[in-house]
């Protein structure tokens, strides 16, 4: 019997090895993997960082940390009207080394002296890769802290979307009649519904916080559009002659359809799994946007500090604040689309180039 | 003393068809149109015919996997020692019935789930019908793959299925098929999906499987060659109806019925030097006489054993 | 009689993920003007592999690797794709596998065999090839309703003999027909075979017919080869191969063919399986499954054919055998 696991181990092995080379082929699916790997390199690499002491909590943790930029600023006075000989526009003065007597309250200096300030959101520079934002708080962290979050509520609420649209549709399937009529009706009045609006009447009736939005998103993903898909392939299986031969042999329908048809629709809700942590994330992101999230830290959340702090229109005079939150959000989700096709190559055969 | 195992009587399949999505006219297509056979325990009868002549749907009929529209089939019982209508089973009494009828499909590569290795699809049924304990039917899966000719038996029960061939498949069917020990198996052409030099072994098995264990098969096929091989007695059907009934022998030396002149005569033989005279028979006149006479027609027994159906195909001949 | 076809060690092979798959390895055979050749092998053997690059159909990833395909005494195996063309169809034709499923559910029947012709004879007009269909709806047994009919609308029967006259629209020398009646009923396979026999009377075709039932290539061919594992294990006229043969494969096919005629013999069947042809290792690739191996068997060595009696040919490690 112990021969039997060991060969057992060796053809798993063996298969894994192969459908890895059939994924490896896609380079989609390959452009993707390195994508989420990267990332959650950088969820990892942040409480690793805080762990060995290389970097110091107060300073740079992405929620609380305060880091104070000193620079010499010179002192110069805006003109009232543009464009002026040193001017071309409003948004040239002040210029990056340079600070508005007006916004001076707290100093004597006179027009034309230098002075040692802080000001935040201070650029990129040695000591922050990324810059701080405006509350001096280092960007790059708050990126590795948005990173975990994402990742966290992605398969977090694409798990509990699949769980439960597998489970109806596969009911759906073998059931069939009234049972199959109600979950085909509920999923398309799901379908119907506009998720973001939906999300913002039930940000309006209670406090969303990660967890919450994880569950709804997940429910609503699992009500909807996908029973319909994962139902059309269990009908599939349920013609196979090997459902028939265990119908012969006297197996009821419950034991059927867990051990025989599940299983074999598995790989297909596997696949719709991937592709809605990108729905996940960009929804996250928009809730974030508008403020409707409960939430210390995530990408959404820093682009709506930008916008609220009203540095969203200074073009790329502070792009640390706008642009690594932004493109993070793009490609994670992009990612995980990746790898979902990637992944619909090994699993779909007639997909598959040889 | 041959007791019979199987008796079925005027057995009809029938499906409703609607013939659009607003329309309330069902029109009823008879797949199967009244057949009735006996099959006596350790015998084999094979079941001819074209596609679409109603050969599956029996199948299905008599495995259970799809309910009758009408007609007796009656199974011996070994607790009353009589024969049963399998009307009068349900719920607990019906799945245990079940032990004694399997069936073997004719797909190699869709007749396993691709998901269980060889061991738990051969245990399976030993699991159904809670069959002594663990060890035992872990024992006896050992022991059906050396019966069917996979050793060693330890390389194969973790495999998957889709590291066999396609002849290997088969046997685990039948493996499967044969570990409760069923006296009644319906083969829905096992070979057909096999290369020529494997399906030998596989039918050689199964023949000395049926000896061995007192198995009467049903034998479903397209192929007269391969009925003549397997089975004991054939039953040629056509549209739903059997045509004619005989011993193998029998029937392909003395073909009484026009159509199953017109299919012995369209074979091809491997001999380059035979002659083969064609048989020609007009179908659509043949279809005709068949639709008209739907109603109950006794088979004439031209023959010891050799049974015929009695329309009349004068007309045709 | 002068050969149509010469196909001169033919090589071919795949390459996949897991490996070259030698698919076809120094086949070669010729047919001739008017004749019927037939090929036969199981799942594997390489005869589909050979009628695809024949028209160089196979798939991307696969290549010819050596040999000459010789069509009336021109190579075809450098030519490009639109020589190629002009060849297909009007030179060489081809019934697939299948092929009666591949007809194009929404244009009608006679519609599709004209654009077989467009391509070809761009210059005809409507009317000429409508009666050119026609006519050749009359030989393979078609009713002229059919050429306005849909595909789904025709039986299976039926729509295999469109096939065959869509083979036979553009007037082509060769026909090859790779197993063109599997999926049909005996009765209706044995009137199929009737009409391409007719067929091939009639306009004095020469016809390659690739089947894996040995009975179907006893009844329709003149000359014929066995394949396994890629390469031509038999080769000659058809009626000596079935009363003198030699290979071991031949007469274990043979000998594992139930037939309805003749006493009821019990029938021997071969171990194992037909090799994987993933990197496969040179030499013999019978010898493991060979029943009739003597001790002077050399696994190691390579296939040859060598000629026995008038055209027959067989491996060599047969041919000193009686």
């Amino acid at each position: 019997m112990d021969k039997q696991k060991d060969i057992a181990k060796s053809i798993r092995r063996a298969s894994i090895k192969k459908n890895w080379a059939m994924f490896k082929q896609s380079k989609l699916g390959m452009i993707g993997i390195y994508i989420v790997g990267f990332f959650l390199f950088l969820s990892l690499l942040q409480p690793f960082l805080f762990v060995t002491g290389i970097w110091n909590k107060g300073i740079y943790d992405p929620v609380v940390g305060y880091s104070e930029q000193f620079q010499d600023f010179l002192v110069v006075d805006c003109p009232k009207e543009y464009p002026t000989e040193k001017y071309k526009s409003r948004t040239d003065c002040p210029a990056r080394n340079e600070i508005n007597i007006r916004t001076l309250f707290y100093s004597d200096a006179q027009v034309g002296e230098t002075i040692y300030q802080n000001l935040q959101p201070a650029p990129p520079s040695k000591k922050h890769i990324l810059g701080t934002d405006p509350l001096g708080r280092d960007v790059f962290s708050q990126i590795m802290e948005g990173s975990q979050v994402a990742f966290i509520l992605g398969l977090l609420s694409a798990t509990l979307g699949v769980g439960i649209s597998t489970l109806l549709g596969t009911i759906a399937a073998f059931y069939g009649g009234r049972v199959d009529a109600y979950l085909m009706r509920q999923s398309d009045l799901i379908l119907m519904l506009p998720t973001l609006p939906l999300l913002f009447i039930i940000s309006a009736f209670s406090e969303l916080k990660v967890w919450h939005l994880a569950v709804v998103l997940g429910t609503i993903g699992g009500l909807g559009g996908s029973v319909i898909t994962i139902k059309s392939q269990a009908l599939q299986v349920k013609v196979k002659p090997f459902v028939d031969s265990a119908r012969i042999t006297g197996g009821s329908r419950m034991n059927i359809l867990f051990s025989h048809v599940l299983p074999n629709v598995a790989p297909l809700a596997l696949l719709f799994m991937v592709f809605s942590v990108t729905g996940a994330i960009a929804s996250e992101s928009v809730l974030s946007f508008l403020g409707l999230l409960n939430i210390d830290m995530s990408w959404g959340l820093m682009i709506y500090l930008a916008q609220v702090e009203g540095y969203i229109f200074s073009g790329m005079k502070f792009w640390w604040l706008i642009l690594p939150a932004g493109l993070s959000v793009t490609f994670l989700a992009g990612g995980f689309y990746l790898v979902g096709r990637g992944l619909d190559e090994v699993f779909n055969p007639r997909l598959r180039k040889r | 003393m041959k007791n019979n195992l199987l008796e079925v009587r005027n057995l009809e399949k029938y499906f409703e068809v609607s013939s659009g999505i607003f329309s309330r006219n069902k029109s009823i297509v008879k797949a199967v149109d009244g057949i009735s056979f006996d099959i006596p325990f350790g015998s084999s009868l094979g079941l001819v015919g074209q596609s679409g002549c109603g050969k599956t749907t029996t199948a299905r009929a008599l495995s259970l996997l799809d309910p009758k529209t009408s007609g007796t089939v009656n199974f011996y019982n070994e607790e009353t020692s009589s024969m049963q209508s399998i009307d009068e089973l349900e719920g607990e009494e019906l799945r245990k019935f079940r032990r004694n009828i399997q069936m073997i499909f004719q797909d190699p590569y869709e007749s396993l789930n691709p998901r269980w290795n060889i061991k738990d699809i051969i245990l399976e049924p030993l699991n159904i019908h809670n069959i002594g304990n663990l060890k035992d039917r872990e024992e006896a899966v050992y022991e059906i793959l050396k019966t069917v000719g996979l050793t060693p038996p330890e390389n194969y029960m973790p495999r998957y299925p889709h590291e066999l061939s396609g002849g290997q498949r088969q046997r685990v069917s039948i493996a499967r098929t044969l570990i409760m020990k069923p006296k009644f198996v319906v083969c829905d052409e096992p070979t057909s999906m096999l290369d020529v030099s494997i399906r030998i072994s596989i039918m050689d098995l199964m023949l000395n499987l049926a000896k061995d264990l007192e198995v009467s098969y049903l034998y479903i096929t397209h192929d007269l060659a391969v009925a003549r091989y397997m089975c004991d007695r054939i039953a040629v059907m056509f549209n739903g109806k059997i045509v004619e009934i005989a011993e193998t022998e029998e029937l392909l030396s003395n073909p009484i019925h026009p159509y199953t002149k017109r299919l012995i005569s369209s074979i091809p033989i491997p001999d380059p030097s035979y002659k083969r005279e064609r048989y020609e028979l007009d179908f659509s006149e043949l279809d005709n006489i068949i639709a008209n006479n739907s109603d109950e027609l006794p088979m004439a027994e031209v023959k010891s054993g050799h049974y015929v159906a009695t329309h009349d195909v004068k007309g045709i001949l | 009689m002068k050969n149509i076809l010469e196909v001169k060690n033919l090589c071919m092979s795949y390459s996949t993920i897991e490996g070259e798959v030698e698919a076809v390895k120094d086949v070669s055979f010729s047919v001739k003007e008017g004749e019927s050749f037939g090929i036969v092998g199981e799942s594997g053997c390489g005869k589909t592999s050979v009628a695809m690059s024949l028209l160089q159909l196979q798939a991307d990833n696969g290549k010819i690797t050596n040999g000459q395909i010789l069509f009336d005494g021109k190579n075809i195996v450098q030519l490009n794709e639109s020589e190629l063309r002009s060849i297909r169809w009007s030179g060489i034709s081809m019934v697939f596998q299948g092929a009666m499923n591949s007809w194009n559910p929404v244009v009608k029947i006679g519609e599709q065999i004209r654009e077989a012709i467009r391509e070809h004879y761009p210059d005809k007009s409507k009317d000429e090839n409508t009666k050119k269909i026609l006519e050749l709806f009359n030989i393979v047994g078609l009713d002229s309703s059919v050429i306005d009919r849909y595909p789904h609308e025709l039986s299976g029967g039926m729509k295999q003999r469109a096939v065959i006259a869509l083979a036979l629209s553009c007037d082509p020398k060769l026909i090859i027909a790779d197993e063109p009646t599997t999926a049909l009923d005996v009765v209706i396979q044995d009137q199929i075979l009737n009409e391409i026999r007719k067929v091939q009377e009639v306009l004095g075709l020469s016809l390659i017919y690739i089947s894996h039932d040995i009975a179907v290539i006893a009844e329709m061919t003149d000359n014929m080869a066995v394949m396994y594992a890629g390469s031509i294990v038999e080769r000659g006229p058809t009626k000596e191969i079935f009363s003198n043969p030699r290979h071991s494969y031949t007469k274990s096919l043979l000998e594992s063919t139930p037939s309805i005629v003749g006493d009821k013999v019990k029938l021997k069947s071969l171990d194992g399986e037909p090799p994987s042809l993933i990197n496969k290792e040179p030499g013999c690739s019978f010898a493991p499954r060979c029943p009739y191996k003597e001790e002077s068997c050399n696994p190691l060595r390579e296939m040859e054919l060598i000629e026995i009696n008038n055209e027959h040919y067989v491996d060599a490690c047969n041919a000193g055998k009686l």
